[in-house]
């Protein structure tokens, strides 16, 4: 790891503006187009998102995220410790919400998934939830 | 977030102000949902010019006034959404469903 930082804060919902806005500073300092990094800002705020809504659903806990950097690849994890997933396959599908809000859109992970170019889930019931996502910055430069 | 309120006939105009997500995603939809009522709006526009970020709590805000526009028998029309704002509508498909400017 080149470089990272770590960030603990609590579930509140007002934190996942302060958190996308967090990876983002991180990730400005690397060569990276404004479309990536508004993709790493919003798939940041989904995996938030999710461990408010779904990993402490009502109740408060602790979210910690981290952002790393090795080369040119940024790897973001999110991790809550709250009541963690049943079934993963079954919450990564789109538009699947497993919040009883009906206009919850069920297109987080979908979305974690497009916008990065990995996605993984870790979850073990009453232990918590760990998203682990990676890009690698300046892709849309190589590609020209 | 602020919002802004315009009536034009029987058209409400939401001018969102801010980066929509799941900190203000009910108070947009209740605020937008209670001035519809109060006026017997039919017709909905959602302006998102100042709208410089959305996450997928916006598609959910999107979707739920599409469904009750529609079952009003009237039209929504979301206008000058940013790159950004853009992209996530595509991913959810939302682009396919109802009208964009």
């Amino acid at each position: 790891m080149d470089n990272y930082i770590k960030i603990e804060f609590p579930s509140l919902s007002c934190n996942e503006a302060f958190a996308r806005a967090a990876a983002g500073a991180f990730a400005a300092r690397l060569d990276i187009t404004v479309e990536e990094l508004a993709d790493i800002k919003t798939a940041v705020s989904e995996a938030v998102t999710n461990a408010i809504v779904h990993g402490y659903a009502g109740s408060c806990g602790m979210i910690e995220m981290r952002c790393g950097v090795v080369g040119r690849t940024i790897e973001i994890t999110v991790s809550d410790f709250g009541r963690g997933i049943e079934d993963i396959a079954l919450a990564m599908q789109p538009l699947y919400s497993g919040s009883d809000d009906e206009e919850r859109s069920g297109m987080g992970f979908t979305v974690m998934q497009s916008f990065m170019d990995s996605l993984s889930v870790e979850s073990e019931l009453g232990v918590g939830t760990t998203v682990t996502m990676t890009k690698r910055a300046g892709a849309d430069f190589d590609e020209k | 977030m602020e919002m802004r309120i315009e009536r034009l006939g029987s058209t409400l105009v939401a001018k969102l102000d801010g980066e929509l997500d799941h900190s203000c995603a009910a108070e947009v939809r209740e605020r937008i949902d209670m001035e519809m009522n109060a006026g017997g709006m039919k017709n909905l526009v959602m302006d998102f010019d100042k709208v410089d970020f959305m996450d997928s709590s916006g598609i959910g805000v999107l979707i739920g006034r599409y469904k009750r526009v529609n079952a009003l028998g009237g039209k929504m029309l979301v206008i000058r959404t940013a790159p950004q704002v853009d992209k996530i509508i595509k991913i959810s498909g939302l682009d396919k469903l109802m009208d964009f400017e």
